[in-house]
């Protein structure tokens, strides 16, 4: 047991706590008004929801004993087992709790994150049943494959550092099968839908930027030189990607505050499996090519009138899949000798491992989250009704309203 | 000269200006009021129990017209504001007595 690791890794799940308000804030700032409850709603359901299934069975499907290389088993039930003491196979110098812990927050936000998809026309019924059975289903197995101890794409040494394939791919292909399940909203394209208060965008973009330094710093499990390569390889992608967004907007009107925030989470993104992998050179071109790539896909998005409203998987799909391919480029063993070399120092097999564990992770992700969306329909209906939607969530699905006072 | 007033749902507004436009009507002013027909309020919840908010959120256009044109505009606005259910708003027309264009200072009809 070493306690400056388990300061870090406590701190670290804190921090990542703290994300999936984050999540609430920025996605609640870009809804209409008569949405935002329900927006910041979504994120904070998810984190009552998700806090409870991972202790009772999440973690034991991510990380128990593997079955297959598939999923892991029930020996971690209700946390049985898991203790004070460190694990014999996952972060040795931490209590296992702790362990547990960072995991369940990973699990938490990915969820928030699907929610940005499916703002302002999805039951809050529905939202909880799909979270609860993705979790369980799709969630914990592709975790116990990329991080699991005998996990098929661990084994095959795919690399992801941090979570760019467990969180954000999952999360943002499974955004796209919900979307596709529940339909645009009513008026998309059509009508004006302005961001109601981008404060609050900016405000939840600098919480994610702050909580991912224990999302990717605290997945070196350890606190020294890796979670510190981690750290600031974290802060440069999020800082070129949000300049080169600026300039990207800049080039089409004005340099744009919601186009630099969301610049950044994309850089954040792609930064994700690579964070201990690569240097601190490497992570400034990441982090440009990743504000290129989302925002060409948010562009094709619209071109192909597909509602994935708060570009769930233009930033997180795409950029997740841009920083998986990336970290097959410029990994290095000279930053982690428990990783690998990537393309530029002349090996091509871990790119192609990182491109397979992309196509598996979005094939499953996809075909999975579609039927499950599917199931919920068909049991309670994901969308609300019309005249809901026209009202607004806030007051049709929770009878609250973000702002109060005697006439308005 | 005669000015139409028309509080309607906040989500027809858009419907209602592309309406407008259509049948020539591309200047108007909008603001947020609250207020309450014969629906009353809404009931809400707070942390336990619930509490009434009393006045609705709606929006309040203002159109000036020509006396002749005046029927065409009402007509554009109720058919594009009307759902059918409570709290579809309501319209009224006032006279106006003089119109003046700060920028040339034209008055009257040619104001309008």
């Amino acid at each position: 047991m070493d306690s400056g690791d388990t300061t870090w890794l406590l701190v670290s799940t804190a921090l990542v706590m703290l994300m999936t308000p984050g999540v609430a804030l920025f996605y609640g700032g870009m809804v209409r008004r008569k949405n935002l409850v329900s927006t910041l709603m979504m994120s904070f359901g998810a984190m009552a929801l998700g806090g409870v299934l991972w202790v009772l069975i999440g973690y034991s499907l991510g990380f128990g004993n593997d079955i297959n290389g598939l999923i892991g088993g029930l020996n971690f039930f209700g946390l049985n087992g898991v203790g004070q003491d460190p694990s014999d196979t996952y972060a040795t110098t931490v209590p296992h709790l702790a362990f547990m812990m960072f995991q369940g927050m990973f699990a938490i936000i990915s969820l928030a994150l699907i929610t940005g998809a499916v703002v302002e026309r999805i039951r809050f019924s529905a939202l909880l049943m799909f979270g609860a059975l993705w979790l369980c289903l799709i969630y914990s197995p592709i975790a116990h494959w990329v991080w699991g101890d005998g996990g098929w794409l661990f084994n095959l040494g795919v690399l992801d550092f941090a979570g760019g394939t467990v969180v954000h791919i999952n999360a943002g292909v499974s955004a796209m099968a919900l979307v596709l399940a529940l339909g645009a909203r009513r008026g998309f394209l059509k009508e004006q839908m302005e961001p109601n208060n981008l404060p609050m965008v900016m405000l939840g973009a600098a919480l994610l930027w702050f909580g991912w330094f224990g999302f990717n710093g605290g997945s070196a499990l350890t606190a020294g030189g890796l979670a510190s390569n981690a750290f600031v390889t974290t802060n440069t992608a999020a800082a070129s990607a949000a300049l080169c967004w600026i300039f990207l907007s800049w080039r089409h009107r004005r340099p744009s505050l919601l186009g630099a925030v969301t610049g950044a989470v994309a850089g954040l993104v792609a930064i994700t499996p690579a964070a201990g992998f690569v240097t601190p050179m490497a992570a400034i071109a990441i982090g440009a090519v990743a504000a290129l790539v989302c925002y060409g896909a948010m562009i094709f998005k619209i071109k192909r009138g597909f509602d994935d409203s708060l570009d769930v998987m233009a930033v997180h799909g795409v950029g997740g899949i841009w920083g998986a391919l990336a970290t097959g480029i410029f990994a290095s063993l000279a930053v982690n000798s428990a990783g690998a070399d990537g393309l530029l120092s002349g090996n091509v097999e871990l790119f192609l491992k990182q491109a397979l564990g992309v196509a598996v992770t979005a094939g499953f992700a996809f075909g999975g989250s579609f039927i499950i969306a599917k199931v919920v329909d068909k049991l309670v209906g994901l969308r609300v009704k019309e005249p809901e939607e026209l009202i607004g969530l806030d007051i049709a699905q929770h009878a609250e309203r973000a702002y109060g006072g005697s006439i308005r | 000269m005669k000015k139409i007033e028309a509080i309607i749902r906040e989500e027809r507004l858009e419907p209602v200006r592309k309406a407008l436009e259509l049948v020539g009507f591309a200047g108007l002013t909008v603001s947020e009021v609250s207020g309450r027909g014969k629906q009353k309020g809404v009931p809400l919840q707070w942390r336990v129990g619930e509490y009434r908010v009393e006045f609705l959120p709606k929006l309040k256009l203002e159109v000036i017209c020509h006396d002749d044109d005046c029927q065409i505009a009402v007509d554009a606005i109720i058919k594009a504001a009307r759902t059918g259910r409570i709290g579809d708003g309501k319209i009224f027309i006032l006279p106006v007595e003089q119109v003046i264009r700060i920028r040339t200072g034209e008055t009257g009809n040619d104001a309008v």
